[in-house]
């Protein structure tokens, strides 16, 4: 018989076999303490990091990040798909609004300064950096019977999974429920619309395109990573995704929108975030005297 | 003698329901699977947001995503098919006289208006309003609220992305017929928007006629 690093037959052997897995290094993890990513965007250093995750095709992940944080997504191979949620994280009712993030603005197709608003005239984020253009707003993301309809399966597990699937897990996590999963935005698979209406897919727009939010408001961010409902590849390739956050506070005294809309929502959110705040005390010593 | 202009069900049958709702009202019903509900834009230019739940699982709702990417263009007209989140026929729409139906603009609200139009508009009607005050009777809630129908608006989508909300395309006494595929709660908030050309500057009734096609007795 020969021994083997499998061997599992004491619960100290389990314990040390389980042990022994510890540091390993996959291309499909999170990296903790985040610090530890070993290449930080440029001009940041690693200290600032908050979040580094490196999330594979056909899975999902969440966070809850602070107001003021820089969040950068990249498609790292050209088939990454990143259905997009973000719920207000001390309010989680108060929520991405599809049609209010168009509407307003009065453009569909995102670019830097667009704002992803909330329900309640808010933003949640703005879009301050983008070499994709590939994004959608439109067609949200995929259920279980799309997804078994054109790949043969779309549960969570399976080879193909539909984003309502990872969505509603992500979502579960944060004590959100299906009925919580509003229109999602995605990002890194383009649509266009032709003057018909017709909906047209533009794919991605390669590999190593990247897509930076800036945060306003503390917000539990959800992101499954699926093939888009329009993608027209036969076969699920979806690839993996790569997520990297920073705290970037200062970046919220000079934002990349002057639109009257634009700046109407940051009024708004400037206006709930001071509201709920406390004064803190230095403020308060310096209005006392 | 009265001379007023009846505007019937654009499909045939008998009449289940002719209610009238109000300008800036909301209203809801559920329509039996097989019935038809025929939406009458009396007065013309005048844009109904329309929510749309499962009677029986108001978690299965409209999902305007789906029902885009299934029929792969985002305006509504006859043959469309109203979808839910996973892909459920909830109704169908079986006549149009109108050509085509928005699903990307949504309901205005106090909160968005504010963006839109200036803080002066915080304490208008609006049509999230409309949709808490009505779901409220069926147990909706804010979480229940998602990207609405606008049925007679016009929302263009320009080469360059630009979109936003011009001209209706309705008339007076244009309608629409929907099919209920299974029995479905339908919630509508008639728009109050008065700062946009949605209903021309000027919220006007509209009919709501629910009919049982005679194959269906």
């Amino acid at each position: 018989m020969t021994t083997s690093s499998t061997q599992t037959d004491t619960t100290a052997a389990a314990r040390d076999h389980a042990r022994s897995q510890a540091g390993a290094i996959t291309d499909s993890m999170p990296v903790l303490p985040a610090s530890a990513w070993p290449t930080p965007p440029a001009g940041i250093d690693a200290d600032r990091l908050t979040w580094a995750e490196t999330v594979p095709g056909g899975r999902y992940t969440s966070k809850v990040l602070a107001r003021g944080t820089r969040i950068r997504l990249r498609d790292i191979d050209g088939s990454a798909c990143a259905n997009l949620l973000l719920y207000r994280a001390d309010a989680p009712h108060e929520r991405l609004n599809i049609a209010d993030t168009v509407k307003v603005p009065w453009q569909a197709y995102l670019s830097v300064g667009h704002p992803l608003l909330s329900d309640q005239g808010r933003v949640l984020a703005t879009v301050v950096a983008d070499t994709s253009g590939h994004h959608d707003a439109f067609c949200g993301t995929t259920s279980l019977a799309t997804n078994t309809a054109k790949y043969g399966d779309g549960s969570a597990h399976s080879g193909a999974p539909a984003g309502r699937e990872l969505l509603t897990l992500a979502g579960a996590k944060h004590g959100l429920t299906a009925r919580d999963l509003p229109p999602v935005l995605t990002l890194f698979h383009g649509v266009r619309v032709k003057p018909d209406g017709a909906l047209v897919s533009t794919g991605n727009a390669g590999a190593g395109r990247e897509l930076e939010l800036l945060i306003h408001l503390p917000v539990i961010v959800l992101i499954a990573n699926t093939a888009h409902p329009l993608d027209p590849e036969p076969t699920f390739n979806t690839t993996a995704l790569e997520i990297l956050a920073w705290a970037a506070p200062a970046d919220l005294e000079s934002l990349p929108n002057n639109d009257p809309e634009y700046l109407r929502a940051a009024l708004n959110t400037e206006d709930a975030w001071n509201a709920a705040t406390p004064v803190n005390e230095t403020q308060l010593g310096r209005d006392v005297k | 003698m009265t001379t007023a202009v009846d505007t019937p069900a654009l499909v045939p049958g008998t009449v289940i329901l002719d209610e009238t709702v109000g300008a800036r009202g909301p209203w809801s019903t559920i329509v039996r699977a097989g019935d038809i509900l025929t939406i009458v834009d009396l007065h013309g230019n005048q844009a109904v947001d329309s929510l749309f739940y499962a009677a029986d699982d108001h978690g299965l709702r409209y999902s305007a995503a789906a029902t885009v990417a299934a029929q792969r263009n985002l305006f509504l007209t006859t043959g469309s098919v109203l979808r839910a989140d996973d892909g459920t026929a909830l109704m169908t729409l079986v006549g149009d006289e109108v050509g085509n139906h928005d699903t990307v603009g949504g309901a205005c609200s106090q909160e968005s208006n504010t963006l839109r139009y200036g803080h002066h508009t915080k304490h208008q009607h609006a049509c999230v309003e409309n949709f808490l005050i009505e779901g409220a009777k069926w147990g909706l809630g804010k979480r229940d609220l998602v990207s609405n129908i606008n049925f007679f608006m016009n929302v263009p989508v320009d080469a360059d992305g630009t979109l936003g909300i011009v001209d209706g395309l309705s008339a007076p006494g244009k309608r629409l017929a929907l099919r209920a595929e299974i029995d479905t709660l339908v919630l509508v908030s008639n728009c109050p928007q008065i700062n946009n050309p949605c209903n021309g500057f000027d919220p006007t009734p509209v009919r709501m006629i629910v009919t049982r096609p005679e194959e269906q007795r």
